[in-house]
């Protein structure tokens, strides 16, 4: 194996002037290596000390640990025998598109990733939900799949191991809730995509009642790397308490807005001015969401931060999905906030009250704030709903995340917002 | 029992049960949405938030939602906590944004749950200025309205239609904050259980339409704690009435029958007492109008010359007995069927019957293992049909136990349970509404069927394993496999279950109900208990018809005599004769009879055929007793008073003792068998406080000095009421928290329907002080009617000549209930008569749906439906109702009959839309294809 693919396990076959790999190329470069393992003798519950031993966390944005959220998969004669395991490949958040490149650029690679996940938990089939605009993905995916499953790599027996496994790719309709993982469930199962409540959690009772596993694509790939590496690699890369690579993404006025991946603990600094090449001519970084349109702002006072879970927990805001969206000194901050708002109050799924009936009004105050007519008790209002809307009032994530810039936002534009209700927008 | 601390008071609470429910329960008020006893928890709406503290130390605490939240043991609460409180008057805030504030032309106000919340919860100023969402409403039919911009968006409609009654065109759409709940296009509800909407409803979406006619608030409205007459169950109501009318009925919560649900003919079925058709004033042979006195003078020289009496199953307890006593018992005759008075009297005997029990509504619910045996419950006791749809999710109920998934959480439990469901096996000749939830169906001629029973019978018992031989080799429905297979699931699972449950009724016949009671009988001896076996009668009173009436005293014993002169005078009370005897047979003793004294409040063909005519009471009119399927007795109060020259049949009959109630009851109780115990349905006089009455008005009821003003301007004096406990007044005891004689429930803080819970002693469960009327019958006997006999198919093989089909009736919940049938709401939702066959014979026949076809031999022409689970060789026939014009009587047509197709087809004569109520697969399309 190369040094250039120890760094970068994620995107080692990714060549964007280039389609993805085929199966076989894949294979010559050294893929399937994990299934060849287990094939080889490795126990599932090997896979998954190994698995919780890396310290890998979950890449769709909680950051849960993945072996553990694996472990309360009910295993042994007693338990439920058809499990599941569900490919959240929704990426819908505002400013991410970091498994968009993964799945257009190495398919195989997620497919080795459900294949050592599914022989981990024992589920006979899994389930990829792809976000439907992603039309390019799904041709890929679909091609892979059927590759794979030409070659024996799914079906009936995979790798020879006699364990049976196939998968299912279902694109989406199209709601930002269907990536909420139990919103996704109810979707696929042709429902409303409505949240569930937890408990019970999916891994007991999830996809038609029965155990199931959803996780991130980005998260996914992860797994071919540990598997053939080692942990002690896995834990080689990174630093700060994170382990492995992440994809980071930015977009914005930067020179050269992208994604790219780098190990844990990297500078806010290095990936925007470095990766993104900084500011684009006339422009000023005034303020960023680091990862993801539910995350808080931070500012330049904090572009020495290593993007790690705990230094970003630590400023008050999340790491989240890793992708930074920037917001300079010439576009409005009340309008980019605006924008965000819209986006949520649409998307909710209408099941909880603060975030069907809250999000619309906070919408609504953005709007007036934008034409002018907008007022001060609207801004107290904004204010009461960042509390309202928080964390343990609503019934899922959605709510909350969309207080973070505008909780942040207000705080850290307040002299915008003021301007805003005496005399309306000024940047237009 | 755990201990819970809620706002520094200590509560021993059901650790089974959630936080909201359980504050409920003591008493305690937390503003809630979403959330219903039973339909359990979902938490969407949010407006239950309470604080949760860790322990002693923890000051800040958590926001947690009551209801999705256990009272487990050690738990400290704060309802008032000021996050908690500010939250949840946020919550109302929001779900006000879009609201219409419409509350003065909006009919849930003054019963508005929302409006109780929203005062709970103390927002009270409006901060919101933006632009409101609105939507388009939907006309959903004759019994509901909808105005959905009052919509708070908390999903109870689609929960209670959908998931807990199996509608399916009801759905929440679209979403954020459009999301939108009506059906794909307007048209009329489906589903028989519709008008709890109304209720379920927390706001004024979906409110009732006939009520809308003549609109009154709930505190104007006269109530009264009534009984349903619609069918056999008996479910507990509370009619409104005001300048006279009866304005609408709602829901009495009873918890061991109807508990918070009635069907759509108990709710909208009883507005025929407003109807023109009303006997109003007494007449004579030629249908002049007479006097009271003079009417009174006529009745009293037929009694002289001495009369039999006929009864009536839709007559009261004491109408009956009032007649009994004139008549004596020995001329005193059955108001039945032939096929019904036998039923009862089978009926009767398992009643008694120490083999059995009879469950009541809620016992239904939990059995975990159900066989009906072709009755089709849906059309002929629609409750027992909502309480079987529960009970197949017992199943659901003990997978989430074993998961530790509280049952309370509803649609974690559902979601876990999927299609898992208790076995609930349906033996009906045709297609029925529980089909979708059913484990087994099996479709086939009533013979087949009723051979296939015994083979239950037979192989449940064990002796004899040659049981298949029961099962005729050809039937015109299922196979003689499939049916062996039916047969063996059958058994497996009431072999399997702990509440096994039986249910059959007088529509399916009395040798089916043999079989079902000793299918029941055989359960019990391998499990050495009562087995739980549900017979149930035609109507609101048969059952106590049936005890009064010597089971020699037939309906046809009676026409018989009049018919030869051994009898020249009859009194016949509430009964229409020609719905109980073939035509023949009533014109001829009719016609024989020289006195013919109907006392009726409804016009009908024998009222027209009396020589005198003596219009009696509807059920709202005066106080009186009903016996249901279980044997229970209830007592229904009086709401209205008589209108003027109508009395109850008791008081035209003028026995002894007729004129109070009370003492008309103690006599029945001291000379009728079978009722010693009825006069527990009295409410007890002594418990009134001081002496007062339990007034009928509500303590804010309005315009008493003005709403006769247009006649007089001075305030009439109060109508005094001798009869009951009750006052036409506003005055009296107030029964606050006590339920004995409640008909709407209130409390301070509570105006809606949801104040129940101030009266219940633990929420969902019993009321405090609750009449649930008494179960007259005791069990002490084994009954003496002698067994089926297992072995013997009756005219299951009996050849028919080519092209015969065999007879079969259908029935339609909305139609074949007399009374209901005069309802103006449900006539809207009245089809004509018509025949259900099956594809290939309709094929046969060269007709479709929508055709006419004619009885050969007759001149009697129907409807064609047709129907894919018919079998060949049957003619399912429903015979339509006089209320719809265009019936026929059942009881003319033979066994057996030949069709064919009608020469001349008039385009569009007849209305099929109500035949879609049984069924909703093929019928439906070939319906609304025969409609467009
Ligand atoms: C509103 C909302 C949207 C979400 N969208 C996504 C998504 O598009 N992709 C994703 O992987 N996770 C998404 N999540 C997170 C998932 O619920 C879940 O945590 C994740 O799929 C778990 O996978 P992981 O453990 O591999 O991170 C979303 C969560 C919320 C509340
Ligand atoms: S917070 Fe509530 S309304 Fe919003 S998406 Fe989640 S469940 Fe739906
Ligand atoms: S229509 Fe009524 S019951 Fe249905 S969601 Fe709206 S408020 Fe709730
Ligand atoms: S008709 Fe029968 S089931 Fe319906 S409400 Fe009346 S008593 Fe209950
Ligand atoms: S009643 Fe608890 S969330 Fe609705």
């Amino acid at each position: 194996m190369s040094a250039h693919a120890e760094q970068r396990p994620l995107t080692k076959n990714i060549d964007l002037k280039r389609g993805p790999l085929a199966l076989k190329e894949y294979e010559a470069a050294g893929g399937y290596a994990g299934p060849r393992a287990i094939a080889a003798g490795l126990q599932p519950n090997e896979v998954l000390e190994r698995i919780k031993e890396s310290g890998l966390k979950g890449r769709g944005g909680a950051g849960f640990p993945t072996g553990l959220k694996w472990s309360f998969v009910p295993q042994g004669p007693d338990s439920e025998q058809q499990k599941y395991l569900v490919v959240n490949a929704d990426e819908m958040e505002p400013g991410t598109f970091k498994d968009r490149l993964l799945m257009e650029g190495d398919p195989h690679l997620l497919i080795e990733g459900m294949i050592i996940a599914a022989y981990t938990i024992q589920a006979s089939r899994a389930f990829i939900f792809l976000r439907g605009e992603y039309l390019l993905a799904e041709k890929r995916l679909a091609q892979a799949i059927a590759e794979a499953r030409a070659a024996g790599h799914l079906g009936e027996n995979v790798f020879g191991t006699g364990f049976a496994f196939d998968i299912v790719l279902h694109t989406s309709a199209g709601r930002y809730i269907c990536g909420e993982e139990t919103a996704l469930l109810n979707a696929l199962e042709g429902k409303r995509a409505n949240p569930r409540a937890k408990p019970p959690f999916p891994q007991v009772s999830g996809l038609w009642g029965k155990p199931t596993i959803v996780n991130n694509v980005e998260t996914l790939c992860n797994l071919p790397g540990i598997i053939a590496n080692g942990v002690e690699w896995y834990q080689s890369l990174g630093s700060g308490g994170d382990f492995g690579t992440k994809l980071f993404g930015v977009s914005g006025r930067v020179k050269t807005p992208g994604c790219w991946e780098l190990p844990f603990g990297v500078s806010i600094r290095e990936v925007i001015e470095g990766y993104g090449g900084g500011m684009q001519e006339g422009y000023r970084l005034k303020a960023f969401l680091p990862g993801g349109g539910s995350t808080d702002f931070l500012t330049p006072d904090h572009l020495d931060t290593p993007l790690t879970y705990g230094a970003i927990g630590e400023l008050g805001s999340r790491l989240a999905t890793g992708t930074m969206i920037l917001l300079d000194d010439q576009t409005c901050p009340v309008g980019m906030i605006g924008n965000l708002m819209k986006f949520f109050a649409h998307e909710s799924c209408g099941f909880c009250t603060p975030c069907r009936d809250g999000l619309p009004w906070v919408d609504a105050i953005f709007r007036d704030l934008e034409e002018g007519k907008g007022a001060h008790k609207d801004i107290a209002i904004l204010q009461d709903h960042v509390g309202y809307l928080g964390p343990g009032k609503t019934f899922c994530a959605l709510a909350p995340g969309a207080t973070a810039p505008l909780g942040s936002g207000l705080k850290l534009f307040a002299d915008e917002f003021e301007t805003h209700a005496n005399s309306g927008c000024p940047y237009h | 029992m755990a201990k819970i601390t809620v706002d520094g008071l200590s509560y021993e609470v059901n650790p089974d049960n959630n936080l909201l429910q359980e504050c409920l329960s003591q008493g305690l008020d937390l503003p809630y949405f979403c959330w219903h006893p039973c339909m359990g928890s979902v938490g969407a709406c949010r407006q239950c938030a309470v604080k949760t503290y860790r322990d002693a130390e923890d000051k800040n605490g958590t926001l947690v939602m009551a209801c999705m939240t256990p009272a487990s043991d050690g738990a400290i609460v704060s309802i008032e906590d000021e996050q908690a409180s500010a939250f949840r008057a946020g919550v109302i805030e929001s779900l006000m944004t879009s609201h219409p504030h419409d509350c003065p032309v909006c009919e849930e106000g003054g019963e508005c749950h929302l409006q109780d919340m929203t005062q709970m919860s103390g927002h009270n100023y409006r901060r919101y200025d933006k632009l409101k969402v609105t939507h388009r409403n939907q006309d959903l039919g004759p019994f509901l309205n909808h105005e959905m911009n009052r919509c708070i968006t908390c999903y109870r409609c689609v929960r209670f239609y959908d998931d807990y009654a199996g509608g399916t065109d009801l759905a929440a759409q679209a979403s954020h904050h459009h999301t939108y709940f009506g059906r794909f296009e307007d048209g009329t509800l489906e589903s028989e259980f519709s008008g709890n909407l109304a209720e379920v409803c927390p706001t004024g979406v979906f409110t009732d339409k006939p009520f809308s006619e003549h609109y009154t608030r709930k505190w104007d409205l006269q109530v009264a704690p009534s009984v349903c007459t619609g069918c056999a169950v008996g479910c507990n109501t509370t009619p409104g009435e005001r300048y006279g009318s009866l304005r609408r009925v709602v829901n009495r919560y009873n918890s061991e029958i109807n508990g918070y649900f009635l069907c759509d003919r108990g709710r909208f079925g009883a507005h025929y007492v407003n109807t023109d058709n009303r006997l109003r004033s007494a007449k004579d042979a030629a249908g002049m109008t007479l006097s009271t006195e003079e009417a009174e003078e006529k009745l009293a020289a037929v009694c002289a010359q001495g009369a039999i009496g006929i009864g009536s199953p839709r007559a009261s307890v004491e109408a009956n007995f009032a007649l009994r006593c004139l008549v004596g018992e020995d001329n005193y005759y059955s108001g039945e069927s032939a096929q019904n008075h036998e039923a009862l009297q089978w009926l009767l005997s398992c009643l008694e019957d120490e083999a059995f029990s009879c469950p009541t509504i809620k016992e239904m619910e939990g059995a975990d293992a159900v066989l009906v045996l072709g009755e089709d419950v849906t059309n002929t006791a629609p409750r027992v049909a909502l309480a079987l749809r529960q009970s197949v999710r017992s199943e659901a109920t003990r997978l989430a136990a074993k998961a530790r998934i509280p049952s309370w959480q509803d649609a974690a439990v559902r979601e876990l349970a999927q299609e898992a469901q208790s076995p609930l096996a349906l033996f009906s000749t045709g297609a029925t509404r529980l089909d979708d939830v059913a484990s087994t169906t099996l479709n086939a001629d009533p013979a087949s069927l009723l051979a296939a029973a015994k083979a239950v019978d037979v192989r449940l018992a064990g002796g004899s394993p040659d049981y298949d031989a029961l099962i005729p080799e050809a039937s015109s429905g299922a196979s003689k496999g499939e049916t062996m297979q039916a047969v063996e699931s059958v058994c497996a699972a009431l072999i399997a279950a702990q509440e096994p449950l039986i249910v059959c009724g007088s529509h399916a016949g009395v040798e089916l109900m043999r079989v079902a009671a000793s299918i029941a009988r055989t359960l019990s001896a391998l499990k050495s208990a009562p087995c739980a076996l549900a017979l149930l009668p035609a109507e609101d009173n048969s059952v106590g018809h049936a005890m009064l009436v010597r089971p020699q005293n037939t309906l046809a014993a009676a026409l018989t005599k009049l018919s030869d002169g051994a009898a020249s005078a009859v009194i016949i009370i509430e009964n229409d004769l020609t719905r109980r005897a073939p035509s023949a047979a009533v014109t001829a003793a009719l016609q024989a009879a020289e006195q013919v004294v109907v006392v009726d409040h409804l016009n009908t063909a024998t009222t027209r055929a009396a020589t005198l005519a003596l219009p009696s009471t509807s059920f709202n009119e005066y106080e009186s007793s009903r016996v249901n399927y279980e044997g229970r007795a209830q007592l229904s109060f009086q709401v209205s008073q008589y209108p003027s020259g109508t009395k109850p049949v008791e008081h035209w009959l003028g026995v002894d003792g007729a004129l109070h109630s009370a003492s008309l009851i103690a006599r029945c109780s001291a000379e009728a068998a079978g009722f010693a115990s009825l006069p527990k349905i009295l409410p007890d006089a002594l418990t009134r406080v001081a002496g007062l009455k339990v007034p009928r008005q509500s303590h804010r009821y309005s315009g008493r000095t003005a709403m006769n003003a247009n006649v007089a301007v001075n305030e009439g004096k109060q109508a005094v009421d001798e009869n009951s406990v009750m006052a036409f007044s506003m005055e009296g005891a107030l029964l606050q928290q006590d339920a004995s004689v409640l008909a709407s429930p209130w409390a301070p803080r509570w105006s809606s329907n949801q104040s129940i819970t101030k009266f219940q002693a633990e929420v969902g469960g019993e009321l405090k002080q609750e009449q649930k009327g008494v179960h007259l019958l005791t069990r002490s006997v084994q009954s003496a009617v002698v067994e089926p006999d297992s072995h013997v198919v009756s005219g299951a093989t009996d050849p028919a000549t080519k092209g015969e089909l065999g007879v079969h009736f259908v029935q339609q919940i909305f139609g074949s209930d007399e009374l209901s049938a005069h309802s103006p709401a449900i006539r809207e939702r009245l089809c004509d008569a018509y025949v259900a066959l099956s594809p290939p014979q309709a094929a046969s026949l060269g007709a479709t749906t929508g055709d006419r076809l004619v009885i050969s031999g007759t001149t009697t022409e129907l409807s064609l439906v047709v129907r894919t689970q018919t079998p060949d060789t049957v003619a399912m026939i429903y015979p339509g109702t006089s209320a719809a014009g265009e019936s026929i009587n059942a009881l003319d047509l033979p066994h057996r009959i030949t069709l064919t197709r009608a020469p001349d087809q008039e385009a569009g004569a007849a209305s099929l839309g109500l035949a879609a109520l049984i069924v909703g697969d093929a019928v439906f399309s070939h319906a609304r294809a025969a409609e467009e």
